[in-house]
């Protein structure tokens, strides 16, 4: 069946529909990762976004039931050059085909997504439709009606993860990825969600030894709920934010953030973390940044910079144990080089807890 | 973190000539590297012996010296330049063990040289199978588990801790016999028992067999401040089992889910921290299809052919990063030459499907085993880009330029099913094609890949090209499946056979259609950010990037995969061309399909478009960008035989008129030239036909020389010296027909030379003549050659000058050609002129300091030599002699003729230079690999056509010091004569070769008998075991000669700057 990918600045692909053939309206995206596009799919932080894939050839391993990052698809539709019709993986349990088939996840193959990308690269993330039938009046008022990606809070208040034993972390959620969770609970970490709704008494009525601010999709300036619970947060616990979390957490101590042209979204991007002086391969899906002359006025500094665009990668505050990253040291999909922020935080609570014993 | 500048002067090892194993990747890297450092401002000293290689080239490096990669020439260079330290990982292999010779031996320490890239200890680490297996542990990285095993006993009791499968290899026999897979007790009973007796330290290794497990390779960059990144990983199709350099390899890897990536990832960069290693690294993998296990199974801690692979695959100059990183500069300030906008602390990614598939030389060797395993046997490989896996592999297929443009070309019908199946396993360069056979047949792809273990995803995508073959066999005309076809890699050449019309009329429809190729770019971003580099592929898809720009063009065609007969030389031609081109203001464009080499280095041309060099393919090309002509006189065969053919299209064929070309090419057009100008050839004439065939050579009488028309190195060219053995060739050696006649040659046992060319037409210039060491019967290639000729009489000079120059202005020759001659009786008859550039253009360029190809470029755009200062004739002679030797690659491929002759069989080339032909000839020898030796014992076994050769050799051998061991023909001429010799035990011999050759402590063996004589069997057994034992191996008299005449000549050797 054909569909028609309807670009907001008047590009017309047509390609083969696959999974679920209805219509969508979201931000189109792209990402250069060549293996991972399970864990793409089902990040949250790409809600409301539909993900085009570089890589020519998507589907070769299939999907697994193991790799996901969350349990349902999170993009909104997937655009790819060749789906591939064998799996050549023995991990998989279903194609990427019945995989979208079965979630009602939208798809088109048979793009150029080379140009599709040269597009969005020199004109900068926009809107785009998939549809079915193709009427530019349609369109155009389609392309009137603004977008919203916030992720939607769920009820999970307090919801205890594990029976790790080691710390208590309580996790703000604005649309979390498993690896996240996972990375705590590799080092024994006991991990309590909370929705970014959840007011401050809620959440350190756990007696947490740290906090987590998740990544999620979305500008950071639609969590502006969650910014004054943070403000305490910090100011009382050893803080970690990842991605969006990262994000939340420059605003809260005054810097700006913006929207980029077109984002990072892969994982071959080089950062520099000024605090051991190596490089790290990143896994990257972020399409806000922190504004780093919007730093100078603040408590905050840098600590961390992707390495051709200087976009500011890492931030700490200089008085207290909090510091956040803007790539994903959980990997998934991606290299594993910056897992050990994990450690760093993880080492940051245990000092906080033995100098306020020593206090 | 700035460069160091404690450094001057740095000494760069290259890799010497061609051989299986060590290719044109490493003229590539090195001069890369070269180029890189100079760039930073260092001194670079160049050694290496091959003079058909860019990085020979004297702007190259500040000091270049052509001389043997020995210890006692590289010391010499040493001691004369006193460099500040040493780079050897970029020059293979070669430059590896030449470090740790020369730490061994203490020059480094003499010298207070310090080793750039890799210390010492690291290559210890990654080369010894000890060192390696316990540094793996120490890291925790799996290898497969092996013990060695000296009795059953014990080789039982390491099955049982490893578990099967298992391999056994025993200990020190030839090319490994003897060993095998075992998969219970009764088969390891077998096979240890067996081996241990094959096995003349008793000894076996039982190893973990990982054969059939996924083949993954990383290549690795890391600098001095432990910045360590990958640059391309790739997928072996052929499962591990098959050397890597003979599988069939695409990048990035296809199979892997995220989580496996990412493992190996990390295995792959915690193994290049743990060796320290500053620059390139390859590591090999191997991933159980059924878990997440895995083993390390090597790394190779330097630039390699893969490494070359991965710059062409994904546009990251790999040698060039890593000489700046060997100097200090750190992988954070070095700009990604690519993008030019971003560092190259940075992983490429990749939006197109690359394939590789090897060249092998068996095409050559017809009784060569063609079985693949661990011995690399590929000569040279194919690269080839698409956008899906379908068009990368149907383009590497028809880029290897074996007769198989499309999956129709391939024929089987003389085999059964269960034939087919069996020779799958194992593997042989046959295998895709069989594959492609039997899916045709109906077999499904679950059976093959139980029966190959290559995973389905590639299977199925082969099943893919066989359906769409299929749809458009029932559906012709079907605009829809010419676009489906045309994606997946189909030419219109197979949609012609498909659909029973003409080519021409498929890309007629096509064009009309709008059904044309787009040029995409390779950036190493897919798309991320703008990048400048001009190299691309094409695909058939929407948006085309590559931009033609105002000024005028020249195209010119590669020489595409290095295969014996057509190495190396053409590849430096063509870049030589492409200079002349930039010199001269037009804008150059390079086609080719060989990722190893200088050329396709995108920085070398204007526009580099990575395609396979067929018709199609370049037609494409050229309506695009409307080139004002073609050159096709560098890429050897390949290109000049495209060049009637694009003529035909009303392409502008620079130099030598086409139909000159044919005239030349063309066996009767050509005597017509020859009577013309009544000029001395051999008698001879073109035969369809046996009966026409006999006739003729009965005519010339016997012996004759006897090969197809239009073929490169001398392939399916023989000798016969009677009606049967004619017959015999009729019948099996070649096809013969109307449009393929076989020419037929009076042999004359004489002496041969050859010149190259350049001509505009008005003026013939002859750089050189170059006099053959070795009689006529052995192809120029594989012979040595002399310049200036020292044998020569003047006469004979005179007449090759003038015959040459005639033959020019009569072909009308613009550009270059190559004419051979044979001297007999003080006459030059002319055997053959090749319309091009030969092999031999980059020794006559470097010992004439005349840059030939640039210069026959120029012509052909219009120069006149007569303005550049140039007059009819030879170019002045230099005051140094330069010898040019073979080099054969025979230790990696068993059962194949070793014997010299008509049909060439060298991989690759060196030169000697001293100020005496023996000066020269002994650096030649050396440089070659032989040992030269002043006495020891030899074995003789010498034609008996040739009795008062023997003798003569025979009594120098003896004056030399040699003690003779002669089989029993030359044992009863000797002994009659009163010459003393040893006969050589035949026994023995026969029972086992090898060990016969250590018994007796055989240090020479000259052998001239041609396998076809009844003692054949044990010839070919003595020739084997002496390949494998790197014994000096002689099957020309006047090589042996040569030699003898030189073996006192060490002394007083001075290295010399080109």
């Amino acid at each position: 069946m054909k569909k028609y990918l309807v670009l907001e600045d008047g590009h017309v692909f047509v390609g083969e529909s696959f999974g679920s053939h209805k219509d969508v309206y979201a931000e189109i995206v792209f990402n250069t990762g060549m293996t991972g596009y399970q864990e793409t799919i089902t990040d949250n932080s790409y809600k409301g976004q539909i993900v085009t894939f570089t890589y020519p050839i998507i589907g070769n391993y299939g999907i697994n039931l193991e790799d996901s990052e969350s349990d349902k698809p999170a993009a909104e539709a997937i655009i790819v050059h060749e789906l591939a019709r064998r799996i050549g993986n023995k991990r998989a349990d279903m194609t990427l085909q019945e995989y979208a088939d079965e979630n009602n996840l939208p798809g088109i193959s048979g793009i150029d997504t080379r140009e599709l990308t040269e597009i969005i690269r020199n004109k900068g993330s926009m809107k785009a439709a998939i549809l079915s039938e193709f009427d530019w009046k349609k369109v155009n008022s389609l392309f009137n009606k603004e977008l919203d990606n916030t992720y939607v809070c769920n009820n999970n208040h307090g919801k205890s993860m594990d029976e790790n034993k080691g710390k208590t972390v309580a996790v703000i959620n604005f649309g979390i990825k498993d690896s996240i969770i996972a990375a705590l609970q590799k080092r024994n970490i006991h991990v309590v969600l909370f929705p970014y709704e959840a007011s401050y008494e809620e959440i350190t009525s756990i007696k947490p030894s740290g906090i987590l601010l998740s990544n999620g999709p979305g500008n950071p300036e639609n969590y502006a709920v969650a910014i004054p619970t943070i403000q305490r947060l910090e100011a009382k616990y050893p803080l970690m934010g990842i991605c969006l979390g990262h994000q939340l957490f420059a605003l809260a101590n005054g810097a700006k953030t913006y929207k980029m042209k077109y984002g990072h979204r892969g994982f071959n991007h080089a950062v520099n973390d000024f605090e051991t002086n190596k490089s790290n391969f990143t896994s990257q899906n972020h399409g806000y940044a922190v504004d780093a002359i919007s730093v100078t006025q603040t408590n905050l500094q840098i600590t961390q910079k992707e390495i051709n665009d200087g976009t500011v990668e890492g931030l700490k505050l200089i008085n207290r144990p909090a510091f956040s990253v803007q790539y994903h040291p959980d990997a998934c999909p991606g290299p594993h080089d910056a897992e050990y922020m994990f450690d760093r935080f993880i080492n940051m609570m245990i000092r906080n807890e033995r100098s306020l014993q020593n206090a | 973190m700035p460069k160091r500048n404690d450094l001057n002067k740095i000494l760069v090892i290259g890799s010497g000539p061609i051989i299986i194993g060590q290719a044109a990747e490493f003229d590539y890297s090195g001069s890369q590297a070269c180029l890189s450092l100079k760039e930073e401002g260092y001194e670079v000293v160049l050694i290496n012996s091959n003079p058909a290689t860019i990085m020979t080239d004297d702007e190259i490096a500040d000091e270049v010296y052509i001389e043997p990669i020995t210890l006692e020439f590289v010391t010499k260079v040493i001691e004369k330049e006193r460099p500040d330290a040493i780079l050897p990982t970029l020059g293979g292999q070669t430059g590896l063990n030449m470090a740790k010779q020369l730490s061994d031996n203490g020059v480094l320490k003499k010298y207070n040289l310090e080793l750039l890239g890799t210390n010492l200890n690291t290559i210890e680490e990654a080369e010894d199978r000890d060192k390696f297996k316990q540094l793996m542990n120490r890291l925790n990285e799996p290898v497969p588990e092996s013990d060695i095993a000296n009795n059953l006993n014990d080789a039982k009791r390491i099955a049982k801790e490893i578990g099967y499968p298992l391999v056994i290899r025993p200990a020190y026999t030839l090319g490994g016999t003897g060993g095998g897979f075992v998969y219970n007790d009764h088969q390891l009973e077998e096979i240890v028992t067996n081996g241990l007796d094959l096995s003349p330290v008793n000894q076996v290794l039982v190893e973990k067999s990982i054969a059939g497990y996924k083949e993954i390779e990383f290549e690795v960059m890391r600098d001095h401040y432990d910045n360590a990144l990958i640059v391309a990983s790739m997928e072996n199709v052929d499962p591990v089992g098959v050397h890597t350099g003979d599988s069939i390899v695409t990048a990035p890897v296809q199979t892997l889910s995220d989580r496996e990536y990412q493992m190996m990832r990390d295995s792959a960069l915690k193994i290049i921290r743990a060796l320290k290693i500053e620059g390139g690294c390859n590591v090999q993998m191997a991933l159980d299809p059924a878990s997440l296990q895995y083993y390390i199974i090597e790394v190779n801690p330097r630039v390699s052919r893969s490494s070359a692979l991965a710059s062409k695959a994904t546009g990251y100059p790999i040698a060039k990063m890593a000489a700046k990183i060997a100097v200090g500069l750190s992988l954070s300030e070095i700009k990604n030459p690519i993008t030019q906008t971003t560092f190259a602390n940075f992983e490429p990614t990749m939006d197109y499907v690359v394939t590789k598939i090897p060249r092998w030389p068996f095409d050559k060797f017809p009784t060569a085993d063609n079985t693949l395993g661990t011995q690399m046997k590929a000569t040279g490989e194919v690269m080839a880009i698409g956008r899906n896996f379908e068009e990368s592999i149907q383009k590497a297929m028809r880029s290897l330029e074996i007769g198989i443009n499309g999956i129709e070309d391939i024929d089987y019908r003389d085999y059964q099913d269960q034939q087919l199946i069996d020779m799958l396993t194992p593997a042989t360069d046959e295998r895709m094609f069989i594959i492609f056979e039997l899916i045709r047949r109906g077999h499904s792809i679950d059976e093959l890949a139980d029966k190959t273990k290559i995973n389905v995803f590639f299977l199925d995508k082969f099943l893919h090209i066989f359906e769409i073959s299929q749809q458009l066999s029932a559906n012709p005309l079907n605009l829809d499946l010419l676009t489906t076809a045309k994606k997946n890699g189909f030419t219109d050449q197979s949609v012609a056979y498909y659909w029973e019309m003409n080519t021409s009329d498929i890309r007629k429809l096509r064009i009309e259609n709008g059904i044309t190729p787009v040029y995409k770019m390779v950036d190493t971003a897919a798309a991320e950010f703008e990048s400048k580099t001009p190299y691309y592929y094409s695909t058939y898809e929407h948006k085309n990037e590559s931009k033609v720009s105002d000024n005028k063009s020249v195209l010119v065609i590669g020489s595409g995969p290095i295969r014996i007969g057509q190495g190396v030389e053409f590849d430096y031609a063509t870049v030589h061309s492409v200079q002349a081109i930039q010199k001269m203001g037009y804008e150059s464009i390079i086609v080719n399909s060989n990722p190893e080499t200088v050329s396709t280095d995108f920085s070398i041309s204007d526009k580099l478009y990575f395609e396979p060099l067929n018709l199609e393919d370049i037609l494409n090309i050229i309506d695009l960008e409307k080139p004002v002509g073609v050159v096709v006189q560098f890429g050897g065969q390949t290109s000049i035989n495209l060049a009637k053919k694009l003529a035909d299209y009303g392409i502008k064929i620079l130099g030598t008129d086409v139909n000159d070309i044919n005239r030349s090419e063309d066996r009767d057009l050509f005597n017509q030239v020859i009577k013309k100008l009544e000029l001395a050839q051999p008698l001879g004439s073109t035969a369809t036909n046996t009966p026409d065939a006999l006739k003729i050579a009965n005519r010339i009488k016997y012996p004759v020389l006897i090969r197809p028309s239009y073929v490169l190195g001398g392939r399916g060219m023989e000798i016969v010296r009677s009606d049967n053995e004619l017959k015999e060739y009729m019948d099996k050696a070649v096809e013969v027909s109307n449009d393929h006649p076989v020419l037929i040659d009076s042999y004359l046992e004489g002496s041969e030379a050859e010149v190259d060319v350049v001509s505009d037409g008005e003026t013939v210039i002859i750089p050189g003549i170059l006099e053959h060491v070795e009689r006529a019967g052995v192809h120029s290639g594989d012979s040595m050659a002399i310049y200036p000729p020292q044998m020569m009489s003047e006469n004979v000079k005179k007449q090759i000058v003038s015959s040459s120059i005639k033959l020019s202005k009569e072909l009308k020759v613009i550009g270059l050609m190559n004419i051979q001659f044979v001297i007999k009786d003080d006459t030059a008859y002319v055997i053959e002129v090749n319309p091009r550039a030969s092999r031999t253009v980059p020794f006559m360029s470097k010992v004439t300091k005349t840059p030939l190809a640039q210069l026959a470029t120029r012509v052909m755009l219009g120069h006149k030599l007569s303005d550049l200062g140039y007059q009819d004739g030879v170019l002045p002679t230099d005051k140094m002699i330069h010898v040019k030797a073979p080099v054969f690659s025979f230790n990696k491929i068993h059962n194949m003729n070793t014997l010299l002759g008509p049909e060439m069989k060298s991989t690759g080339e060196v030169m000697g230079t001293g100020h005496n032909l023996k000066q020269a000839l002994y650096k030649a020898f050396a440089a070659s690999g032989l040992k030269v030796i002043q006495h020891g014992n030899v074995i003789l076994s010498i034609d008996e056509n040739d009795k008062n050769e023997t003798l003569a050799l025979a009594n120098k051998l003896n004056d030399c010091g040699f003690n003779i061991i002669a089989d029993d023909n030359n044992y009863e001429l000797l002994s009659s004569k009163c010459i003393s010799s040893t006969l050589i035990n035949k026994s023995e011999l026969l029972n086992d070769p090898l060990e016969y050759l250590r018994a007796e402590q055989i240090d020479l063996v000259i052998d001239t008998c041609n396998n076809l004589d009844l003692d054949a069997k044990e010839n070919k057994m003595i020739r084997e075991a002496a390949v494998e034992d790197n014994i000096n191996m002689f099957t020309s008299l006047d090589t042996i000669n040569a030699y003898l005449s030189v073996i006192d000549e060490h002394d007083n050797l001075d290295v010399e700057k080109v």
